[in-house]
């Protein structure tokens, strides 16, 4: 019933590493994003980048990564600019200005597609949406002996070093501006007043979302970095009430759905006797509502299930009154 | 490593700062707009040292809008904010600041002294964290609003007036010379408002200088020395008795008649 070993490493592991590396760094810069009610920005950063990656392609004329990136980046920055500025001149709230904005960037991307590909270049609108996780092969593995072998990992696909290295980044920068982060997000007023820059951090987090939604997207398309970087956090939120638990907590189940989607999605069918399988970035994209579903149900404090538990234990202790029972 | 605008004068002054020295807060010729709108017109007023000082106006007339221009949260179109004799942006160490109540998301994953511990970051810094001696500091702050009991609880299970007293703590955690408080006193219980009291009275006694926003004229005399009176200009200023008058709370507030307590409190 089980792959062999060898299309194991070959096939499956390659997308599994960067599945798992591409949902561990969207949950983590997730966090910040569902923290500051600007959930949206995860939509309007990973849409709004299109149009600099195929501007990035066709300067270079490569599939080279660092030219998309730094196109990418670009595109991020010109759509958190004019976001801001569509939000003023326009007096509309943030999210119709994000509405507007990344939509518009979206559009001038696919038609930018379309007309590359009348050209004959090889650039297909649906990979950004689904990615190609399928398509990730690392050749270098013969068997579990053979990953002892350092040149093996060297000849690890590109996708997945680039994950690698963006995920290391966003560890790296939470971890040295944790305090900052968390005072930013919370009380940006006064975070200013001690000295510490709230726009700057700001401008920061999108830009960190715009370079993990660039790394992610190749891989795993769109739709997926857009739930990644929401569905773990807002299911870790419901299960903790403090934040470096929330964050740890969301990376982790951020994996899990990675390993969950992408084990339904490959041997998912095979079990049922079919012999296709599913997109993969499709399943871990449901098995993140999942689990976003059962914290909703089951988490303890803020879960449905949790309240109604608290109400019960309240309601049975000695000397409850019912506020039925109370006059007014 | 410290945040940015500290500069090494700014370092000595707690101790140092006297009474016959620059004022606490001066402000020349102050104006900020909104969209054009003049929000404050050519505000001028130097704080008294010592005492505590209410800012007294209606809804709109620019009272929040003076506190973050004070402190550099929003634009200035013209004009000159100092604090003991400097630009605010060096005197950051010696400010605390109480927001609005309702300015933060209660549903933050931090516990109250998380929020409290946050008032130590300017002294903490870059890339350090928050040592045991910043969070028995931050503990200390609560114990002095009475809330060292929740200090693990998250800060969306507290009350309106629970919350307010931890914002409050973080102001004292600041450990500032120069306070201002967005409305303090706004919808809390009996308890939070003496609570409150007790430690803007202990700050005074400390020769701490506490600027609060207050929307409550009945009790502007019997909490404040000093007051501003304001309607996007300065309508008057100085001690409490003699500028919480029925004529000149009228002028403020746009000639509607004034609430009796206040009227007869002044007459």
């Amino acid at each position: 019933m089980m792959p062999d070993v060898q299309e194991f490493l070959q096939i499956d592991a390659p997308a599994l590493l960067a599945a798992v590396l591409a949902c561990a760094a969207c949950a983590l810069v997730g966090n910040f994003l569902v923290l500051r009610r600007q959930g949206m920005m995860g939509d309007a950063v990973s849409h709004a980048i299109l149009p600099g990656i195929v501007g990035g392609f066709l300067v270079a004329g490569t599939r080279e990564t660092l030219p998309m990136m730094l196109g990418a980046l670009a595109a991020a920055a010109l759509a958190g600019l004019l976001i801001e500025a569509v939000r003023r001149l326009g007096r509309l709230e943030s999210g119709a200005a994000m509405g507007v904005v990344f939509t518009v960037m979206f559009a001038a991307g696919v038609v930018m597609i379309e007309q590359a590909s009348a050209g004959g270049v090889d650039l297909d609108a649906d990979c950004v949406l689904y990615g190609q996780l399928e398509t990730i092969l690392w050749l270098a593995p013969k068997g579990w002996a053979s990953l002892t072998d350092p040149a093996v990992w060297a000849a690890l696909p590109r996708e997945v070093l680039t994950l690698a290295a963006v995920f290391a980044l966003c560890v790296a920068l939470v971890g040295l501006f944790y305090k900052e982060l968390k005072i930013t997000t919370f009380d940006p007023a006064l975070a200013s007043t001690l000295g510490i820059p709230a726009g700057l951090f700001h401008y920061g987090v999108v830009l960190l979302v715009a370079a993990t939604a660039i790394a992610a997207f190749e891989a795993v398309g769109s739709i997926l970095v857009i739930a990644m970087l929401i569905a773990p956090p807002a299911a870790a939120r419901l299960l903790t009430d403090r934040l470096a638990a929330q964050i740890l907590l969301s990376v982790a189940l951020g994996v899990l759905a990675a390993l969950a989607g992408y084990g339904a999605a490959a041997f998912g069918p095979m079990l049922l006797g079919a012999s296709h399988s599913l997109n993969a970035a499709g399943m871990i994209a449901v098995a993140s509502g999942l689990i976003l579903a059962l914290a909703v149900l089951f988490g303890p404090r803020h879960g449905l299930l949790g309240r109604r538990r608290a109400v019960g234990r309240l309601r049975n202790a000695p000397g409850f009154i019912a506020p039925e029972a109370q006059k007014p | 490593m410290q945040y940015l605008w500290r500069t090494p004068g700014s370092r000595t002054a707690p101790e140092e700062a006297s009474p016959i020295g620059p004022p606490p807060l001066e402000i020349r010729g102050l104006t900020v707009a909104y969209h054009r709108r003049p929000v404050l017109w050519n505000v001028d007023y130097a704080a008294p040292s010592g005492g505590l000082i209410a800012v007294v106006g209606p809804n709109g007339a620019g009272k929040s809008t003076l506190i973050k221009a004070c402190l550099g949260l929003v634009p200035i179109v013209s004009g000159t904010v100092e604090v003991f004799g400097r630009p605010i942006a060096r005197q950051r160490r010696l400010i605390g600041y109480v927001p609005q109540r309702e300015s933060v998301d209660w549903d933050f994953p931090v516990s109250a002294l998380d929020v409290v511990a946050m008032g130590r970051y300017g002294k903490i810094g870059w890339f350090r964290p928050v040592t045991r001696a910043h969070k028995e500091a931050a503990l200390h702050a609560l114990e002095r609003v009475g809330m060292a009991d929740f200090a693990k609880r998250q800060i969306g299970q507290l009350s309106g007036g629970q919350q307010q007293r931890v914002f409050l703590a973080r102001a004292l955690a600041q450990e500032a010379q120069l306070y201002f408080m967005d409305e303090p006193f706004a919808g809390v219980d009996a308890a939070t408002e003496r609570a409150v009291l007790q430690v803007l009275r202990d700050l005074d006694a400390a020769g701490r200088t506490v600027i609060c926003v207050h929307h409550d004229l009945q009790t502007v005399s019997d909490y404040f020395d000093h007051a501003l009176l304001l309607n996007t200009r300065v309508v008057a200023q100085g001690p409490v008795g003699r500028v919480m008058t029925p004529d000149l709370l009228s002028r403020t507030y746009g000639g509607r008649p004034m609430p009796a307590p206040a009227a007869a409190e002044a007459s």
